[in-house]
């Protein structure tokens, strides 16, 4: 088939704006970031621009505020990742049932996805409000059969706050990752179980070698997504804790947040963004070659 | 499998359902019970049931939301922000599309190539530097800082061109063929064709930018300018904390949310389903 001619320029005009955009607020802060990683930028200092080399990188990994920061996402991700997918997957095979009503019930699940983040965070902090009655405590006091001493003050503990962060954050992005399992469980084709059911295989054994290896391709581009996710948690913490007590729930953005923000320290900042730059890459192709990979044993 | 089985089965899933289905709708509820109850009751009846069963329902949390509160100053700033991201990103993002799906230009390959290596990169992580450049413009405390940046998006171009690519060229190319500029192509033939990638692409972009915090809360100064999701900070920041107007505030603000989810849920739900396996 022929196009016309001229279409370098129709090309070019149609995807000008949407490209102009990309390079003006991506590629360029970008770019921008690395220059101004190595350098004193701040805003309004009274002192000369100074060219710093690695000097603000290597501020940051001496820095123990920054190094927990990195500490507290590697273990959000470590424990949000597995619990989330796993879940996530366990949600899948629940609602890929042929039931009545099963619509219903996948809705229900999803729909916490679509709430912002801030106002997920101040339901879940009366949730966790530190009073006798409030919700978390009365659940921890009838488990524990009145053992433990209530009211625990949830927030501000420094071995609770972290974890009370992550249930949160699997509450809210389960139904995410449901939606994507559920679809690659319902474009498993049916012939696969059914040779596996002639061969003799249990439900245990079709699950293990008929499902997971289809599923295998929406697995890592589930855990992928969440550890890019796990990597800007924000929200949450400045609402709920403002990275305390004792910078227990502090994240590289909330460190780049307060750096740039209200600190001014423009080329710090930027060196986070550098490195959540280089995490983001990595884990981008960790998940390629975990892909690619599967279609060559195919 | 014999009857018995099978309904034990029956029951054991549906049980199972509606027990996680209790935990997903358990805090939205729990929302909705405290935004009717006066403010200092909130905390004692935190547990949700009392507050569900009392009698003593008041309106004025939601009185004090929006009347003194400025509910309806982030509301508009909120709508009209998302509002022109969402109409100009769909045009600016579907002629990109069509424009890498159906059109051969020089160019083309590595402006795809460009679009789906920046489809992962979140927008916190160029925060920093985009905060900056925007402190060099002089857009700082606008409400053009809040969208002009968002409107081109990497995943909407190539949610378009992937739907472009999966309809028939047949009908643009006959219309090719009557002397129509690719520009009029897709206004007349093309674009009208694409309207579930439409849909999809304006639900998904209004949902994300509607709860979107960190930017606002970093290239605003007051309330002026800001969206409604900043303004939920500020409650919480103020103390003794209003759990209830802050639970009627958060009420009105997921009313919209839910509106348009619940009226598109099944094309949503596909359309995020499908670029998952994509991916």
């Amino acid at each position: 088939m022929k196009l016309p001619r001229g279409d370098t320029v129709w090309g070019w005009i149609m995807a000008s704006p949407a490209v102009i955009g990309l390079l003006l607020f991506m590629v360029l802060p970008f770019v921008v970031a690395i220059g101004l990683s190595f350098t004193t930028y701040r805003f309004n200092s009274p002192l000369p621009l100074r060219w710093e080399g690695l000097g603000n990188y290597i501020d940051l990994l001496t820095s123990s505020d920054f190094l927990r920061a990195v500490l507290n996402n590697i273990m959000f991700a470590a424990v949000v990742v597995p619990v989330q997918t796993g879940l996530a997957l366990m949600l899948a095979l629940l609602v890929n049932q042929r039931l009545r009503g099963m619509s219903v019930f996948r809705t229900l699940f999803f729909m916490p996805v679509i709430y912002p983040m801030a106002l997920v965070a101040v339901v879940w902090a009366l949730i966790f409000a530190p009073a006798p009655t409030g919700l978390m405590n009365r659940i921890v006091a009838l488990f524990s059969f009145g053992h433990v001493q209530a009211p625990i003050d949830f927030l501000r503990n420094g071995y609770l706050a972290m974890p009370c962060i992550m249930v949160m954050s699997i509450w809210q992005g389960v139904g995410f990752q449901m939606v994507i399992l559920l679809a690659a469980l319902q474009g498993v084709p049916e012939t696969l179980y059914e040779a596996a059911r002639i061969d003799g295989a249990g439900r245990v054994a079709r699950f293990r070698h008929v499902t997971m290896p289809q599923l295998r391709n929406s697995l890592i581009f589930v855990a992928m997504v969440t550890t890019i996710l796990a990597f800007r948690l924000f929200d949450q913490i400045w609402i709920l804790t403002r990275g305390g007590p004792n910078n227990a729930t502090t994240t590289v953005l909330y460190q780049a947040f307060v750096a740039s923000r209200e600190r001014n320290q423009i080329g710090l900042g930027a060196a986070m963004a550098v490195l959540f730059f280089i995490f983001v890459g990595v884990v981008t192709l960790v998940q390629h070659f975990g892909v690619r990979q599967h279609r060559e044993i195919q | 499998m014999s009857k018995s089985i099978q309904n034990r089965h029956l029951l054991l899933s549906y049980g199972l359902l509606i027990l996680v289905a209790l935990v997903f709708v358990w805090p939205l509820v729990f929302m909705l019970a405290a935004s009717v109850t006066p403010n200092e009751q909130v905390l004692a009846r935190a547990s949700g049931l009392g507050a569900l069963l009392s009698r003593d329902w008041t309106w004025s949390n939601y009185k004090s939301v929006l009347g003194q509160l400025e509910f309806f100053s982030f509301l508009r700033n909120s709508i009209f922000i998302v509002g022109v991201i969402v109409l100009s990103g769909l045009v600016v993002n579907s002629m990109a599309g069509y424009a890498l799906s159906r059109l051969r230009w020089s160019g083309r390959e590595a402006v795809l190539a460009v679009v789906i290596a920046l489809m992962v990169i979140p927008y916190e992580a160029l925060a920093v530097p985009l905060f900056f450049e925007m402190t060099v413009v002089g857009w700082i405390n606008s409400y053009q800082v809040q969208i002009v940046p968002f409107i081109a998006n990497a995943f909407s171009i190539y949610l378009f061109y992937t739907f472009f690519n999966s309809i028939p060229r047949e009908l643009d190319e006959a219309a090719r063929m009557d002397r129509a500029s690719p520009l009029q192509t897709f206004f007349h033939v093309a674009a009208p064709l694409a309207r579930p990638a439409f849909a999809s692409v304006a639900i998904l972009s209004f949902l994300m930018n509607w709860g979107v915090f960190l930017w606002p809360l970093m290239v605003t100064r007051g309330p002026g300018y800001q969206p409604l999701p900043v303004a939920l900070g500020y409650f919480s920041a103020n103390k003794p904390v209003r759990w209830g107007d802050i639970m009627a505030f958060g009420t009105l603000m997921v009313i919209p949310v839910l509106m348009v989810f619940l009226i598109f849920q099944k094309g949503f739900v596909k359309g995020i389903a499908r670029t998952g396996i994509k991916g």
